[in-house]
């Protein structure tokens, strides 16, 4: 039974046809991976299952269909996007960042413990909690937004481009934790264009090519795929 | 407010201070002139004013230049109900509460349809909101005369408290207690119920909703942050305190206008919240202090003073007044930025600015 499932998908950002029948799914503790060029789609994907741009088709969660819903709805829905360029809140601390991440939920208990979690999956943020989000390094705010995410207790976290912009070693870093949040069994679907890293942590992935998925299978697949090696593997055919 | 130095008091005694304080400065007023107290008296409604649009503009980050509608609402509600006009004579009580609720029925009208607007372009449509609004009142004597067009209304009544009317002069123990002190007295009891709910809302959820939205909309709606009714919910609070503090004005007053609610009102309003500190409501009491009486105190020394140099007076003290204004502004905005008494967030905010400017 797949948590998320998304059917002949199009998203319409004026005249320009951005998704063109985008079909997929995520099963419940699946790591699914979402590669392609600049442009394909993928950001469009993750913006539409999350509300923020208007879609039609048919996406439905758990069963519910989210098409027409409220982003605010959505999130309430137990959807958990960490949006591209991380959006922190820059003027908030650490701390209310985290904080803000539950604001959906009245469990003070519960929010404790997965607090005290996410600081032990990101000890660099425990150690700058009382700091500004804005003064924090930019692998940092990307630590930050995963973990605030985190805070909501998400049944789907999506992530968009996680590794954009950031040093390989705190590259290696974030999917490290990515890694370990997902064999927790936090369900994912991840969007990266660095393909090479997304195929070795997901279980499967799709590739999204002008707003179309072009191939799609295991990730094991993907990686031993020459179309996939030659264009986003930087493998020569 | 407890000192680095550490508490060599209880708590309680500072209460028991200002409580004090407030009990006695009309009496100490007085002896400069009844006058005083009935400045202090609409300085205290310009204080409930800015805190009032400080929810909107601090907290919830929405510029509102037409904050004086709501204002001018409650004013109306006030006199409607409470004057020979209709003749009508609803007790104060019963009228506070409508008009504060009809202002929040304003605040969302206007809130509704401009919650998509953002910046600049909310403050120009709040701008013409706040002239629909007064032109309306200017106008609205036909067909139906239901608002006495420029002529006002007069003869509204004074509150009446526990069977204790708050106009005229009361006789206590031989002593002549004036309409203004004994307004002064519910000002004040309002004015500390005003700043608690403003505090409360500040350190509430929806407070923090508020921030997130100013921050970030998108990454507050990813919240889960019902953005929308969020926001239309700082214009309605906004608009309900706003609409109280305008009746009030209708009943010290006795008369009212569209004249006194004017653009210059609002951007009045805007400047004391603005030069006190936006989101901190310790600040915005300040600045509203501040503003309400610096124009008394130069109107009282200008004048004066240039009669005892020049023998005669030169400029016109509300010349001197405006350009005197001005220049304290323009001093604020390059001296302190984020306002008198800053909000701690505002404060990091400008510190990052000029770090990003002078990298």
């Amino acid at each position: 039974m797949s948590l998320l499932s998304l059917s002949q998908v199009e998203v319409h950002y004026g005249g320009i046809r951005a998704l063109k029948g985008v079909s997929m799914e995520v099963r419940a503790g699946e790591l699914v991976a979402l590669i392609g060029a600049n442009g394909a789609g993928k950001t469009t994907t993750l913006r539409a299952i999350a509300g923020l741009a208007r879609a039609t088709g048919g996406i439905r969660f758990d069963g519910q269909s989210l098409l027409g819903q409220a982003p605010h709805a959505i999130a309430r829905s137990g959807i958990a996007l960490v949006p591209e360029g991380r959006g922190v809140f820059a003027q908030l601390t650490v701390d209310e960042n985290l904080a803000m991440g539950a604001y959906s939920r009245g469990d003070r208990a519960a929010i404790e413990k997965d607090r005290e979690h996410v600081l032990s999956l990101f000890p660099r943020l425990a150690e700058r909690l009382t700091q500004t989000a804005g003064t924090l390094s930019g692998g940092e705010q990307q630590m930050l937004a995963i973990g605030r995410a985190l805070l909501s207790r998400p049944r789907l976290l999506l992530l968009d481009e996680p590794s954009m912009g950031l040093a390989p070693l705190l590259v290696d870093r974030i999917f490290e934790v990515i890694r370990r949040v997902s064999a927790e069994g936090v369900t994912m679907l991840l969007v990266e264009q660095n393909a090479n890293l997304a195929l070795e942590v997901a279980s499967r992935a799709y590739v999204l090519e002008n707003g179309e998925v072009s191939i799609s299978g295991s990730a094991a697949d993907l990686l031993g795929n020459p179309k996939v090696q030659a264009a986003y593997l930087g493998i020569e055919g | 407010m407890s000192g680095a130095q550490g508490r060599r008091f209880p708590p309680w005694v500072g209460v028991v201070l200002v409580t004090i304080a407030l009990v006695a400065l009309p009496f100490a007023l007085m002896q400069a002139g009844t006058a005083w107290v009935r400045i202090t008296n609409f300085a205290i409604l310009f204080v409930i004013l800015s805190i009032g649009l400080n929810i909107v503009v601090g907290f919830a980050g929405l510029l509102d230049l037409g904050y004086i509608a709501f204002y001018a609402v409650g004013a109306y509600v006030y006199a409607l109900l409470a004057s020979p006009f209709f003749g009508l004579h609803w007790p104060f009580w019963a009228i506070l509460p409508i008009g504060a609720l009809v202002a929040c029925g304003f605040g969302v009208l206007l809130g509704a349809p401009t919650l998509k607007l953002r910046g600049d372009y909310l403050a120009i449509v709040t701008l013409g909101f706040g002239e629909i609004v007064r032109i309306l009142l200017n106008n609205l004597s036909e067909p139906f005369n239901l608002t006495n067009g420029p002529k006002g209304i007069s003869s509204i009544d004074p509150v009446s408290v526990f069977g204790l009317s708050l106009g005229g002069t009361t006789k206590v123990a031989g002593f002549a207690i004036p309409d203004a002190v004994k307004y002064y007295f519910l000002l004040i009891v309002l004015l500390v119920a005003v700043i608690v709910v403003a505090l409360r809302l500040q350190n509430s959820r929806i407070g923090r909703a508020w921030e997130a939205i100013r921050e970030d909309e998108v990454a507050a709606r990813a919240m889960g942050i019902d953005t929308t009714r969020v926001k239309l919910l700082a214009f309605a609070l906004g608009a309900a305190f706003g609409g109280v503090a305008g009746g009030l004005f209708a009943a010290i007053q006795g008369f009212i206008s569209p004249e006194s609610f004017v653009l210059n009102e609002s951007v009045m309003v805007l400047a004391m919240v603005v030069l006190g500190g936006m989101g901190n409501v310790w600040g915005v009491v300040l600045g509203a202090l501040l503003l309400s009486f610096a124009p008394e105190l130069l109107r009282y020394t200008i004048e004066p003073a240039q009669r005892a140099l020049f023998g005669k007076s030169l400029v016109d003290s509300e010349v001197l007044r405006m350009l005197l204004f001005g220049a304290a502004m323009v001093a604020m905005m390059r001296f302190r930025p984020a306002g008198l008494l800053p909000s701690a967030v505002r404060k990091r905010e400008l510190a990052r600015l000029a770090q990003d400017d002078n990298a």
